[in-house]
């Protein structure tokens, strides 16, 4: 299948050479025929997403943004009349009385959702094997990951499935499966994307965010997506802007920092070699390439490991086996039905960070642990804040390493946890970030540039990420491919 | 912080998780060289520094997020009870409280 954007749908669908409902079907197909390598789907829904295509086709809603596009939706993300998981078996699955605004607002810009998206269990997890459901396999090469949690997302965008899958970023679930399975993925501002909908797992934290192959329809989707939500009281009143205009402009005058410290150790050579070509290639494109210095960027996972376990301890006490979702049988009383459904009910990563979490906010322990935390995160945000001062976007890697192999991390958290060491910071300051694919690996396998900005700056991180992918753009196709 | 498997087990109790005995053997190492990382935020001196809670970026914090009071339409009854592992005469219905 020829893959192509957003855009390019929308011009075939008002010159009449394509229907919404031939769209829908080919990326049916694909998902289902791709799924038995890749993983990626939990449920493809054929039938909703062709009857919603004909609706499309048939009120000639095609002048519409998004109209007549493919796109997947993570697995923890609600849209009415699918399932939703978690990659969980504690949610049973779960069927959602309603849409997340984000859904709401994909629909009413004339998309088609085929499915929903695997992911690591309550989006905890870099790798996706903590999926209850199997892990989703990277289309570059089926024996590595395809990075986590929002894996299955950035594989269906990888493969040729979908232009656009929807995921949530944590603490960089969605830019570094971005980099691992070759597309781009944006995590917005801290408040941008209404998150009603979205499972919570780390309040202060979590953000919905996009997945696609080129800037441009990164852009064209955020401008749906954003903005203010009254169902989501953390949105913020801050005015949404046409991104895809923005994204033209050229890089003159834009200031890129540089933070040698961040290119140090426990780096992978090759990714190195790869950002350090790209940051050349930005000054090349007329950007001024500065030092900048991130000091607390080194305590990012050790605060953030405290700061997103202690919320998920909260987030996930609500599955309980009484409302929704799986309960266990044959519990004698309420308590012991509690402790019996969420230990069937949660895999081993989940228990794990409940555990850590709620021993961090245990009595004698929080103003150790869970305060101390809070307050190095006050620290980097200064950080960050001073930075940029100097600069207009930072540059950093996505990843520490390309797609690793299934099993290599499993038994080793913390080694796991390491793989996000880039990608928190903009979690915990609530900045946003961006992964663009910047090479190939002498593996074959994506390599990708993480790009920071300050507050409300996606469409300065989306010109960036355009400009590289205009001059530089990534050639090869993933070996599993529609 | 040495972290027991005793210790694994009163946190698993204050989670509502009941785990085996295998679970226990496995996460109390684990756990503990987590904490023993995040033991290095320690060494920052922070006795000047406000925590950072919440999460809200100035404009969100400067947004204002109240609403008229309203009645508004909502899920109803039939909808809540929808997806209930155990819905009885319009409740949620659990095993006995007390044993």
């Amino acid at each position: 299948m020829q893959t192509y954007s957003v855009s390019e749908a929308r011009s075939a669908l008002v010159n009449g050479t394509t229907t919404a409902r031939s769209l829908a079907k080919a990326a049916i197909n694909s998902a289902e025929q791709l799924n038995e390598s890749l993983n990626a789907f939990l449920e493809i829904n054929r039938e909703a997403a062709l009857r919603r295509a004909d609706e499309i086709d048939g009120h000639k809603q095609h002048e519409a943004a998004l109209a007549g596009v493919p796109i997947a939706i993570k697995d923890n993300i609600c849209v009415r009349g699918m399932q939703t998981s978690c990659g969980s078996r504690i949610l049973g699955p779960y069927h959602p009385p309603y849409n997340a605004t984000v859904v709401e607002r994909l629909l009413t810009a004339g998309s088609v959702i085929i499915g929903k998206t695997n992911c690591d269990e309550f989006a905890m997890g870099s790798s996706n094997e903590n999926s209850a459901f199997g892990p989703v396999k990277n289309p570059w090469d089926v024996l590595r990951v395809p990075g986590g949690s929002s894996g299955g997302s950035a594989a269906a965008v990888a493969a040729g499935i979908v232009p656009v899958a929807l995921g949530s970023d944590t603490g960089g679930s969605v830019r570094q499966p971005a980099s691992l399975c070759g597309v781009v993925g944006l995590k917005p501002t801290y408040g941008r994307v209404s998150r009603y909908g979205l499972v919570a797992f780390g309040s202060a934290l979590d953000q919905v965010g996009i997945l696609t192959r080129n800037a441009a329809d990164a852009a064209i989707v955020l401008e749906v997506i954003a903005g203010r939500d009254v169902y989501d009281s953390t949105t913020a009143d801050v005015e949404v802007t046409c991104y895809l205009d923005e994204i033209e402009k050229d890089l003159k005058g834009l200031r890129l920092g540089v933070s040698r410290a961040l290119l140090g150790e426990g780096l992978d050579d090759q990714v190195r070699t790869a950002v350090e070509q790209a940051i050349d290639a930005y000054r090349n494109l007329g950007a001024e390439i500065v030092d900048i210095d991130l000091p607390h960027a080194k305590y990012a996972i050790a605060v953030y490991y405290i700061i997103a376990t202690a919320e998920a301890s909260s987030n996930l006490a609500r599955y309980d086996g009484v409302r929704y979702g799986f309960r266990a049988e044959e519990a004698p009383a309420l308590r012991q039905m509690y402790r019996k459904t969420r230990d069937e009910g949660f895999g081993a990563e989940v228990k794990r960070r409940i555990m850590l979490g709620t021993y961090v906010l245990s009595a004698g322990y929080y103003d150790a642990y869970y305060l101390k935390a809070q307050k190095v995160r006050t620290l980097l945000r200064r950080d960050f804040a001073r930075a940029f001062e100097n600069c207009d976007a930072i540059i950093t890697p996505t990843a520490p390493t390309p797609a690793f192999r299934f099993g290599e991390k499993v038994d080793d958290p913390l080694a796991m946890y390491l793989n996000d060491i880039y990608t928190v910071t903009a979690n915990l300051a609530g900045n946003p970030g961006i992964s663009v694919p910047c090479g190939l690996s002498n593996e074959g396998l994506p390599i990708g540039l993480q790009l920071l900005g300050p507050n409300w700056t996606e469409g300065t991180l989306l010109r960036l990420a355009h400009a590289y992918q205009t001059a530089h753009p990534l050639k090869a196709k993933p070996r599993v491919h529609a | 912080m040495p972290i027991t498997e005793s210790d694994i087990e009163k946190i698993a109790e204050l989670a509502h998780l009941e785990i085996t005995p295998e679970e226990r053997h496995k996460f109390a190492p684990q756990i503990a060289e987590i904490l023993a990382y995040v033991e290095q935020l320690k060494a920052i001196d922070t006795s000047a520094i406000e925590p950072a809670l919440g999460g809200l970026t100035a404009e969100g914090e400067r947004t204002n997020v109240s609403r008229d009071d309203e009645v508004q339409p909502s899920l109803g009854q039939k909808l809540a009870l929808a997806e209930a592992p155990d819905p009885a005469c319009g409740h949620f219905r659990v095993p006995k409280v007390l044993s």
